[in-house]
């Protein structure tokens, strides 16, 4: 089986600094690389699109991102769509054929994740390429995306391997496709995904007016623990990675014990301190 | 076409490979090591090693550079205002609403250098006003303390004196409390991340956001250092009004101070120790002059005002149980602070409490044995062990100006760069302390005729009294300004009261205006002829990764490896544009100094004999330099490790390589700047500057809560409600990265395009915006009495109540209507700021704390003002 491109992207360790997105229009617009895509427009196009979700309520809250390039999906829906003017290369990366892509408007609505964009001037879609012609080319030496090249954190790092060595890697380090019930399998995989798409519930314990260290704090649904918590010297826990639906939290503080019933719809709770 | 070459370059935001194909550049990446650069440094803490990667990091302004390089903004040839004629009508009155019209670099040299020698047969040189901005595109030779002094000190003119904008309260405040007047009162950080990786359980994050600023040009080098102390467990707690984006990625607690109040907490925080015994007494006792009296004043013994976390809370909205438990757990573990970015600096320096705020940081590392393994002042950006003994001079250390008046050159470059025999310095008789030169901060009331009197003459870095050396405007025996030359022009988004360096353009004193910038945008379109500079990758220069020096000696520590690059000339200068340095030469021909400018050299020669002036000859010749590119200094293992103030925790000689204190200023090389040696919570240099009749409301002698003049609690918050800070942008170094229709503008949390147009971003809380029928998306008007800007609204969680956050240094000044008089679209924020002094001889700027008002805009002009 050919070795297999692909991108792993830890929601952990992203903070949005645009590296990515800033390395990507500055390897395509105004560069056009025959054989794997005409050249970026200089606005309007984000290949590397990092979403930004804001969680919880002043002061218990984070924003959490979501890079998002194209998936480079195994069975991918644009692929199916595209009459052949999308195909999918032994290595896994999905290209766009320029010839064919020209006056087809249409393929921008094919993909279900919006990584298709239109170039209104030079009438064809495009996407992110994996930077395919910087990877099939010897004189790039860091032999990665320019996005992953970039990436200071750590969060993106790019993976030519094959794919049961993948398979390993995302069974070990909880790997996870984006939109997962569409079942493209792509071969952009993300690590610590909850944090973008659950929700959490945090608060903080007092007794006697203070904040209370070493609380154990449980989280249950249906009488079933689910996590559980120590707080730290500010009093504070935070249970991550929710579904919506009802739980309790349960605080034993100081041989006395309280709990409450939250729900979860959609959005993350900041409970506020919780005296004893 | 031609085959693809990878050429060298740096930035702002750290060394790059140039991609170059068919005279364009094709892109811009970081460096990454060859196994011909030399080996790492490695630490070993806590039984591990720790050791960097093989590779530089950029910033995303550097990552995006090309569309500064490549964009519709560049300004391509010289022009001359439409209306504007020298001989005859000047129509002053139409400066920033006339068009241009392309003029030759021979008529533009003609306009120039006529009013240049009128103004100097009629007025005398410093009837000209010059001055540059605070930063600058990367490279030493072209800098502005090197090529910008060496012309204009010859030429002769009138400086405009930047106030010490980064340090402000560490400047007017700190300096007076433990010295260090050469680091205008921050900190040494020397050897820092050894001793934190070993001894950290906790850092205090205070006004620091360091994943956003680096401390300096250092992109994300100390990025890594951060995570690897977040894996070895040690806590990390953000005091910031904005939950700021490195509290937001390892922060375990956030607090959310109203603007003006930090030092509230700060005061609560040293009350909870005293109450409680919990802070190093024998240490205190030793290393501090005032403390007893001190304590009584935070007791409330001396203003009936004990400074209890309950009565904290209600300065700053904090709840009194999180300042206690962050005292507590402060008190028990090895905690560093981390105030500012740099170690020193910090958003909160530059507001109305800066000077309280400064102390206060001071204070509280002091009470916990400050040098100390385990406890110091550490922002985690400075500190990784390199080579120290190795010498390459900062861009502040005057490069080819040798200027020891105004640039760090007498510290040691002069003396290695210029042999007094085939090669000279260029001093100026005008702009030092006999001389005349003015505030920055005071540009529009120089211009507008009035007179003023100030204390100090800039970055006042001499000695600890410097700042406190009265001046005044016009000097005796010198001209009012008459013209003005200006280098670049971000001072509408980057200054104080901002629609005053829009009015001051239109006063009929103001003969004529030079704009010798890159771009047009900001101030450009007010000046009379208009000179087009080139960008650093149209001409030849050299420098090292982040190397400031001057007022940040060895700041470079900020990077994980020593990285010297040639920064190669890529392509040729766009249009008709020039390196400012050949602009200079042109002029210097002109004005009949020409070989005394170049000394028969190009820009490549000065690199050259910059080059053969530093320690780089020990490890390449300039030959193979200039083959490779980029040189990598080795690790020095042999290199004695000193740690900041350890000498002065243990009352030894000072054995760190920081410049100062000098011998005149200490006894035996032992103990600190100040009088007394020690940490002074009472100054002995602001009492006798008291006692002779100099007294300041916001600064008394003693570290004192005093109510910052623009807060919650002033009159004008009754009117104007919500507190605005206005930190520096993310995605931009100042305005360099942003307008100019570059990539950073499509950044989702830069600027947001609403019909066509992209508007800057005020960020309000829920709860605010509810109040007022705003929602995401909206566009807002800012405003006070000062003036009112145009901005896209953010709602959200990262302020509290009553606190809104905007980035400063908008590079777009786009009046709706009279310019300085009308709301501006660009987003401009600095307009709302005050341009009161911190306090009556402390003349530094205050722009962190402005009170203002917002709603929803109607799409008027506001043309008001
Ligand atoms: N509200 C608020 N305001 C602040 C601050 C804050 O915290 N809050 N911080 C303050 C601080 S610390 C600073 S440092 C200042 C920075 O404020 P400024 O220094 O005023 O802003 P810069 O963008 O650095 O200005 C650089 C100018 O020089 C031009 N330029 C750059 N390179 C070249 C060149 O090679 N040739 C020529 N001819 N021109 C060039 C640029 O185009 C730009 O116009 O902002 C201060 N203002
Ligand atoms: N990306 C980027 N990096 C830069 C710069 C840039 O323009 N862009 N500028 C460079 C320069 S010239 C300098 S001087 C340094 C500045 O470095 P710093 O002074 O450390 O940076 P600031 O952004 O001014 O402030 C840092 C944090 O302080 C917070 N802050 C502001 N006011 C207050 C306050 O009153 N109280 C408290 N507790 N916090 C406050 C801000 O929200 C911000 O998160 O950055 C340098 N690095
Ligand atoms: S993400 Fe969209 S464009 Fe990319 S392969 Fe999958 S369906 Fe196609
Ligand atoms: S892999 Fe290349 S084309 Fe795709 S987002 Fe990253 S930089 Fe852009
Ligand atoms: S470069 Fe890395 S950290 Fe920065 S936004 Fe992209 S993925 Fe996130
Ligand atoms: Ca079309
Ligand atoms: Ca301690
Ligand atoms: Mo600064």
């Amino acid at each position: 089986m050919m070795k297999q491109k692909y991108i792993v992207i830890d929601v952990r360790w992203c903070h949005d600094c645009n590296n990515c997105f800033m390395g990507c229009k500055d390897e395509h617009v105004d560069n056009n690389w025959e054989g794997y895509t005409a050249a970026q427009p200089r606005h309007g196009h984000r290949w590397m699109n990092i979403e930004r979700r804001e969680r919880g309520k002043y002061s218990r809250n984070d924003v959490k991102f979501l890079p998002m390039p194209c998936q480079h999906c195994e069975n991918a829906p644009c692929v199916a769509a595209s009459k052949g003017a999308i195909t999918r290369r032994e290595d896994g990366i999905v290209m766009i054929d320029m010839v064919a892509a020209k006056g087809n408007k249409e393929l921008v609505d094919s993909c279900p994740y919006g990584a298709i964009y239109w170039n209104d001037e030079a009438d064809i879609a495009q996407k992110c390429t994996m930077c395919a012609h910087l990877l099939d080319s010897a004189e790039w030496a860091p032999k990665m995306p320019r996005c992953v090249h970039n990436c200071p954190t750590g969060s993106m790092s790019f993976y030519d391997c094959e794919p049961e060595e993948m398979a390993k890697l995302a069974a070990a380090e909880g790997l996870e496709a984006y939109k997962a019930e569409l079942g493209t399998n792509p071969h952009v995989l993300y690590k610590n995904l909850f944090m973008f798409t659950k929700n959490f519930v945090a608060g903080g314990i007092t007794v006697d007016g203070d904040c209370f260290e070493n609380a154990t704090v449980t989280l249950e649904q249906d009488g079933k623990v689910l996590q559980t918590a120590q707080t730290n010297f500010f009093g504070d826990f935070k249970f991550d990675g929710l579904e919506d639906g009802e739980y309790t939290v349960k605080v034993d503080a100081a041989g006395k014990a309280q709990s409450s019933n939250v729900t979860i719809a959609g959005k993350s709770l900041n409970l506020g301190f919780i005296a004893f | 076409g031609s085959q693809e070459v990878r050429m060298t370059n740096s930035s702002t935001g750290g060394p790059v490979f140039v991609y170059v194909k068919d005279g364009k550049i094709v892109r811009l990446t970081p460096m990454d090591f060859d196994e011909t650069d030399p080996e790492s440094w490695k630490i070993e803490a806590r039984g591990k090693v720790f050791t960097p990667p093989r590779k530089t990091t950029i910033a995303p302004f550097t990552a995006g550079q090309k569309s500064m390089v490549y964009s519709d903004k560049r300004i391509l040839y010289p022009m001359k205002r439409v209306d504007f004629d020298p001989n005859g009508e000047r129509n002053i009155q139409n400066r920033g609403v006339s068009g241009y019209e392309r003029i030759s670099w021979d008529e533009a040299a003609e306009i120039v250098c006529g009013e240049v020698n009128r103004i100097k047969r009629e007025y005398g040189p410093s009837a000209i006003l010059s001055t540059p901005s605070s930063h600058h595109l990367w490279g030493n030779v072209g800098y502005r303390h090197s090529t910008y002094f060496r012309f204009m000190n010859m030429m002769g003119f009138t400086y405009a004196d930047h106030n010490p904008d980064s340090w402000e309260g560490w400047h007017w405040g700190g300096m007076h409390m433990w010295g260090f007047s050469w680091r205008l009162g921050n900190p040494e950080q020397y050897d820092l991340l050894e001793d934190g990786l070993k001894y950290a359980e906790m850092i205090v994050f205070w006004s620091s956001d360091p994943e956003v600023n680096s401390g300096i040009y250092a992109a994300f080098e100390s990025t890594i250092r951060r995570k690897w102390l977040k894996d070895l467990g040690v806590k990390m707690v953000f005091i910031d009004p904005f939950f700021n984006h490195t509290a937001n990625w390892i922060g375990d607690k956030w607090f959310s101070p109203k603007t003006g109040t930090d030092h509230a907490l700060s005061f609560a925080i040293a009350y909870t120790w005293l109450t409680e015994g919990s802070y190093d007494k024998e240490y205190v006792a030793t290393h501090a002059y005032g403390f007893e009296e001190w304590s009584e004043y935070v007791l409330g013994k001396t203003d009936g005002e004990p400074k209890t976390c309950e009565w904290a809370e209600k300065e700053t909205g904090i709840p009194a149980c999180d300042i206690r438990a962050l005292a507590r757990e402060w008190g028990k573990k090895n905690t560093y602070l981390a105030a500012g970015g740099l170690g020193g600096w910090g958003g909160a320096c530059r507001a109305t409490h800066g000077i309280e705020w400064s102390r206060g940081m001071i204070a509280l590392a002091t009470m916990q044995g400050m040098g100390k393994p385990g406890s110091n002042m550490w922002s985690t950006t400075q500190g990784a062990p390199l080579d120290t003994e190795f010498y390459f001079p900062g861009y502040a250390e005057g490069g080819i100006s040798g200027d020891c008046d105004n640039s760090a050159a007498g510290f040691k470059f002069a003396w290695r760069m210029f042999d007094g025999k085939t090669t000279f310095p260029s001093p100026s008789n005008i702009n030092n302390g006999q001389g005349q030169h003015i505030p920055r901060l005071k540009i529009p009331e120089c211009i507008m005729g009035k007179e003023f009197q100030w204390s100090g003459k800039g970055f006042c870095g001499g000695d600890i009294p410097h700042q406190m050396h009265q001046y005044q405007y016009p000097a005796p025996g010198y001209s009012r300004i008459k013209m003005y030359w200006k280098y670049g022009g971000p001072h509408i988004g980057t200054m104080t009261a901002t629609n005053r360096y829009a009015k001051m353009y239109t006063d009929s004193e103001l003969d004529f205006v030079v704009s010798q910038s890159i771009w047009f945008e900001g101030e450009v379109p007010f000046a009379d002829v208009i000179l087009p500079a080139c960008t650093n990758y149209e001409r030849w220069d050299i420098s090292e990764f982040a190397n400031c020096s001057g007022y940040i000696p060895d700041n470079y520590t900020l990077c994980n490896h020593r990285v010297i690059s040639l920064q190669m000339k890529c392509i040729e200068p766009l249009g008709e544009s020039k390196s400012d340095y050949d602009i200079y030469a042109f002029f210097a021909k002109k004005l009949g100094f020409e070989g005394q400018f170049t000394e028969g050299k190009d820009e490549l020669a000065w690199v050259e004999q910059y080059y053969n002036a530093t320690d780089c000859p020990k490890l390449m010749t300039f030959a193979d330099f200039f083959k490779k590119g980029y040189l990598v200094v080795p690790d020095n293992t042999t290199r004695k490790k000193t740690v900041a103030l350890r000498w002065f925790a243990e009352e030894r000689e000072k054995d760190t390589p920081d410049w100062g204190p000098r011998c005149n200023n200490s006894v035996g090389y032992k103990g600190l700047q100040t009088q007394t040696g020690k940490v002074e919570f009472i100054a002995t240099s602001i009492k006798r500057f008291e006692e002779q009749g100099f007294v300041d409301e916001y600064r008394p002698a003693m570290h004192t809560y005093v109510k910052a003049w623009e807060s919650h609690h002033c009159e004008l918050a009754k009117k104007y409600p919500l507190g605005m800070l206005s930190p520096h942008p993310r995605f931009s170094m100042h305005t360099m990265g942003d307008g100019k229709d570059s990539f950073m503008n499509d950044i989702k949390d830069h600027r947001v395009e609403v019909d066509g147009y992209s508007y800057w971003i005020i960020r309000i809380n829920s709860e605010d915006a509810a109040a007022r029928g705003i929602k995401e998306g909206d566009l807002v008007r800012a405003f006070n009495d000062r003036g009112s800007v145009i901005l896209y609204a953010q709602v959200g969680e990262r302020t509290q109540p009553g606190t809104v956050h905007s980035y400063e240094s908008c590079a777009v000044y786009d009046p709706l209507g009279k310019p300085g008089c009308s709301a501006d679209r660009g987003g401009c924020v600095n307009i709302l700021t005050p341009d009161r002094y911190m306090s009556k001889y402390a003349c530094g700027m205050a722009p962190n704390s402005a009170q203002i008002e917002v709603e929803k805009w109607n799409g008027d002009i506001y043309e008001i003002y």
